[in-house]
């Protein structure tokens, strides 16, 4: 009657974060409120002990639960990415919460059960399992979003991020119903092979790809982002850049690779969706003067690039998404953090006109501001430069030679608004006085660990780009 | 016309127009019993295809528990009847033709492949084989919905706890 | 018209049945008030109606008719569709979950059709019938809304969240049950109820052998109190603080409806308990040859009424009680003499014990109205979810881990 232990160890990170999830909130009322980064420490401790569990099940690849879920490279990869963007979220979290006088468990917790469940859709194999994994890390995200209960941004951002994502969430499972009603079977898998209506499919999977394209916040569904970006505590807005997105991802690939239907009638939605949101994400952002929203404009329009990548439609292109998605993560973790700590308290320098002199009031703040910037734009011997390569690569590979160039018209475009940001820190005079806060040491290492791994990854991108291309393959 | 075609009729109907007076109507509690009715309506349907279970579940969890939360709310915010704005007028204009054309095409499609659907499952599911799906081929997605549940109220608890 | 009822005698037999069961039930309801006044009368030392009729038998007539030609009045500003809506809503729904609830094991020949006593038999009876009521909060919150009235308001308010707290651990509490029938039929869970512990105790699920439904039931009974807005849960009236709660609005008929859907709660909540935890219509003795004679147990009560009748008749004080009691009295002995008959004295056995042990739940509803004092909010709202909640969850783990073992 009870599970094979094989599939507990091939479930292993999600039970592992769930069960740290658990203890943290029950911890919670223990921890005495001087102490509260013992909190902290054991949510720390479950981040990093979903990796070490992920490490675990990847001696376990197969599928588990009846098919529901699988292990295999492809999943894994995510699984590490999900993990780690939890570890530096919540190192980089503890002393923006304090600060603002918001240090509760309930928030490590609902960061693990969200991270649980992205490795529940990067592992799911069945449309109602995603479901599920899909609302856990959404729901989540929302909660989180409203975090800053008495900031009325934050309770907007979490209200329409909370309406709209719950429209997304019903696109996503009317399709499921309508690709059931169509092959009578939830399994990707056993889709293709289902003797069924194939227009409704179609459409099934048609909802079920808007609902995921507002998750990655592509064009036309993108519109939520600023707003969910701006009045969201900043450390959630890390969070939701990066990690629920490379999630969302990885579902729409495992769908995609996995059921043939999908792949034929798509492609031209994904090129249109794709060109789409990135000229609705940089040309919004050259207008924005605020640091929070040109940064969500800018992660619009990486959901771009990344989806040319995805156009390309074949292994080089989804090593690519993945190779992209991890560096992406990088520098948007490694960003919104910086921008955390300068917001100061009450998240009040966010213009970006705030960060004039930055760069001789706190040249270690802006040089790591500074790097993050280049890589978003995709300079040289950073992650950004090769993760835009290897896209230009796969669109290039699939002939989709008016999306690359769509792509580099873009590149240039961003060009103004990541150096007019570096320009102002190190050009302009400051014309307030803004108390400079020694960098916590928690944020400091989260710095530290995206700064390096965004450099590592411009210079010597072969060990990941060799384990991205081996997950790319999907058995089908 | 036999028994059941003028119940699927007469709940048809039903479901349908509950659905419309749902968006006609400019009361928020009309609109609310409207969609109960809708319930109720798609729990009669539920019945005639011989889903017992899931047609008293339906009427459990939407119409005696949702639906109830829905009335909770309104009455408690106390709200009035609906403004009509602009942005509402255009929608009527705008929303109105394309929601038709939404639907033809929907009919249209699944109209075109009628015949070819996939046998779900041969006559009625008793109980007891939604029980066994449920409990082993659905076990993990079951189990999961614990963990959503769970981050719900917590949400709720993070939502409304007094501050300290 | 001939054509349907030659073609579907299945739908005649069930109307004529809903029918005469309808007309039962409205009668015991009316008099369900009258015994409710009578036993909170002697409770609190007073006499209880007596004026109209013998021993006030005549009372629910008497309020029938007066809540027939009162003036009924609407208020101003209310939501005149929403306001009729609710009364009849809250009726016709307790009405219809009676249509589930089966009587008797017995069946008998209609028109050529061999029925059961009970009109619906559904194999999800118990899941039906807590849909049924799961919608009954609507009359309260409705009628609470649309009366446009500060005090319904807030009666209906407080119904909603009560009524959806407490249906949490009524559902809650019949899991066990479930668990030990494997059924949701509500005949089918009588039948697994079946036999004896040792020789006498009855195998109701009260004493079930895994594991004792007593958790269950005692959350069941309280839940179904505070579902049915009976004291000492009835916040949504709650006259000290809210005048009369979601009704105080109505008048004549329609405030008869919701008198009458609460009475017909009343009669379900009690035929669920004793389906649900007393073996229904099972007779609580063994069938040995020493307890043979207990077949005749509902005729001598029968016959002892009527001899009581007889004699108090003789004695009362008024003319029409002189005539109406004896009569009454005979017609009693009549009916004993009736059902000592072979054929019937089978037949009603069934409906008899279970009509009994109705009729002990619902005294046991008049005696806790009549002792216990009213929950304040928080502390109604607190038993729900930090007690009854909890404790009927104890409950299924605790039953199926019975299960389990036993089974080992």
């Amino acid at each position: 009657m009870f599970a094979p232990i094989e599939d507990l160890y091939r479930l292993a990170p999600e039970l592992v974060l769930c069960t740290f999830g658990i203890l943290v909130m029950l911890a919670e009322p223990f921890v005495p409120r001087k102490r509260s980064g013992l909190v902290a420490f054991l949510a720390l401790l479950g981040a990093g002990a979903a990796l070490a569990a992920t490490r675990l099940s990847w001696a376990h690849p197969g599928t588990a639960f009846y098919g529901l879920v699988r292990v295999d490279d492809f999943s894994i990869f995510l699984h590490f990415v999900v993990g780690a963007v939890a570890v530096l979220v919540i190192l980089g979290s503890r002393d923006y919460l304090e600060r603002e006088g918001l240090h509760r468990g309930e928030f490590y917790a609902l960061v693990l059960f969200a991270t649980a469940g992205m490795g529940v859709m990067v592992s799911a194999q069945e449309l109602v399992t995603a479901f599920i994994g899909l609302e856990i890390s959404s729901i989540s995200s929302y909660i989180l979003a409203s975090f800053r209960r008495n900031v009325p941004k934050s309770n907007e951002s979490a209200m329409k991020y909370f309406l709209l994502g719950s429209f997304a969430t019903s696109f996503f499972l009317y399709g499921v119903a309508l690709v059931y009603g169509a092959t009578g079977t939830t399994l990707l898998s056993r889709m293709d092979s289902a003797s069924g209506n194939p227009t409704l499919l179609r459409l099934g999977l048609g909802m079920i790809f808007i609902g995921l394209a507002f998750k990655v916040a592509s064009a036309p569904f993108q519109l939520w982002t600023p707003d969910v970006y701006e009045g969201a505590p900043t450390p959630v807005t890390a969070l939701l850049s990066s990690g629920p997105k490379a999630a969302a991802f990885a579902l729409l690939l495992r769908i995609f690779d996995t059921v043939f239907a999908a792949s034929q009638l798509w492609v031209w939605a994904i090129w249109v969706s794709a060109a789409l949101t990135m000229f609705a994400g940089n040309l919004a952002a050259l207008v924005q003067s605020n640091v929070k929203r040109m940064l969500a404009y800018s992660s619009i329009a990486h959901a771009g690039y990344i989806l040319v990548a995805f156009a390309a439609r074949n292994e080089i292109g989804t090593a690519a998404v993945l190779f992209y998605l991890v560096a992406y993560a990088l520098m948007k973790l490694g960003a919104f953090t910086m921008v955390t700590h300068l917001g100061g308290e009450g998240e009040r320098r966010l213009e970006i006109n705030d960060y004039a002199g930055l760069g001789s009031q706190q040249p270690a703040a802006a040089a790591f501001l500074t790097l993050y910037l280049f890589s978003l734009l995709g300079l040289p011997v950073t992650a950004g430069f090769l993760g835009k390569f290897y896209i230009f690569n796969a669109a290039l590979k699939s002939h989709l030679v008016w999306l690359a160039v769509l792509l580099a018209i873009n590149t240039v475009i961003s060009a103004y608004y990541y150096l007019r940001v570096i320009v102002v820190m190190y050009m302009r005079e400051p014309q307030k006085e803004w108390a400079a806060t020694p960098i916590p040491r928690a944020v400091g290492l989260v710095l530290v660990l995206t700064a390096a791994g965004t450099l590592y990854l411009g210079l010597f991108p072969n060990y990941l780009m060799e384990f991205a291309t081996q997950s790319a393959v999907l058995p089908r | 016309m036999s028994l059941e075609l003028v119940l699927f009729f007469v709940l048809a109907a039903m479901a349908i127009g509950g659905a419309v007076s749902l968006i006609l109507q400019r009361h928020p509690i009309h609109s609310a019993l409207s969609l109960i009715v809708v319930m109720v309506a798609l729990a009669g349907l539920y019945l005639l295809l011989g889903a017992e279970f899931i047609a008293a579940v339906q009427i459990i969890v939407y119409a005696g528990a949702i639906m109830v939360l829905f009335v909770f709310v309104i009455m408690l915010l106390n709200a009035g009847v609906e403004a009509r704005t602009n942005v509402s007028r255009m929608a009527r204009y705008v929303g109105l033709p394309l929601g038709f054309f939404l639907t033809v095409e929907l009919a249209y499609w699944i109209a075109g492949g009628a015949g070819r659907q996939a046998p779900v499952s041969a006559g009625p599911t008793p109980t007891r084989e939604l029980a066994r799906m449920l409990f082993r081929e659905f076990v993990f997605p079951f189990e999961l919905t614990s963990i959503l549940i769970l981050i719900a109220i917590l949400g709720a608890v993070v939502l409304a706890k007094k501050e300290t | 018209m001939s054509n349907l009822v030659a073609q579907h005698p299945v739908l005649v037999v069930a109307v004529i049945k809903i029918a005469v069961l309808m007309f039962l039930l409205l009668t015991a309801l009316a008099y369900l008030t009258w015994f409710e006044r009578k036993v909170v009368a002697h409770i609190q030392s007073r006499w209880g109606p007596y004026r109209a009729g013998p021993h006030g038998l005549l009372q629910p007539l008497a309020d029938g008719l007066k809540f027939l030609f009162k003036e009924d009045v609407t208020p101003s500003g209310a939501d005149r569709f929403v306001y009729y809506l609710a009364p009849f809503l809250t009726l016709s729904l307790s009405l219809t979950a009676i249509a589930l609830i089966p009587f008797g094991p017995g069946e008998f020949k209609l028109f050529g059709q061999r029925t059961s006593l009970g009109i619906a038999n559904l194999n999800i009876g118990l899941l039906f019938l807590f849909a049924i009521t799961s919608l009954g909060v609507y009359g309260v919150a409705l009628a609470g809304w649309s009366s446009n009235s500060k005090y319904p308001l807030l009666g209906g308010l407080r119904s909603s969240a009560q009524m959806v707290s407490y249906e949490l651990a009524l559902t809650m509490s019949v899991v066990g049950v479930l668990l030990l029938a494997g059924s949701f039929n509500l005949r089918e869970i009588i039948a697994a109820q079946q036999g004896f512990l040792w020789g006498w105790l009855p195998r109701w699920n009260i004493f079930a052998s895994p594991m004792p439904q007593v958790i269950g039931f005692s959350c069941f009974f309280t839940a179904a109190i505070a579902e049915t807005n009976r004291l000492p849960f009835d916040l949504p009236e709650a006259e000290g603080e809210l005048v009369a709660g979601f009704h105080t609005e109505y008048a004549s008929f329609k405030f008869a409806m919701f008198f009458m859907g609460e009475y017909a709660s009343m009669i379900t909540v009690s035929c669920l308990a004793t389906i649900l935890f007393f073996g229904g219509w099972l007779s609580p003795f063994p069938q040995i040859g020493a307890l043979a004679w207990m077949r005749y147990l509902p005729t001598a009560l029968l016959a002892a009424g009527s001899a009581w009748l007889v004699w108090d008749g003789i004695r009362y004080e008024t003319l029409l009680g002189k005539i109406v009691l004896p009569v009454l009295g005979v017609v009693l002995a009549g009916l004993a003499v009736l059902i000592a008959l072979p054929g019937a004295n089978d037949f009603i056995q069934g409906p008899f014990w279970f009509l009994a042990k109705v009729f002990i739940f619902l005294f046991i509803y008049v005696w806790v109205r009549g002792t216990l004092p009213r929950f304040r909010y928080d502390q109604l709202m607190a038993v729900g979810w930090k007690l009854l909640l909890p404790a009927s969850l104890a409950n299924i783990v605790l039953t199926s881990f019975a299960i389990v073992v036993g089974k080992r």
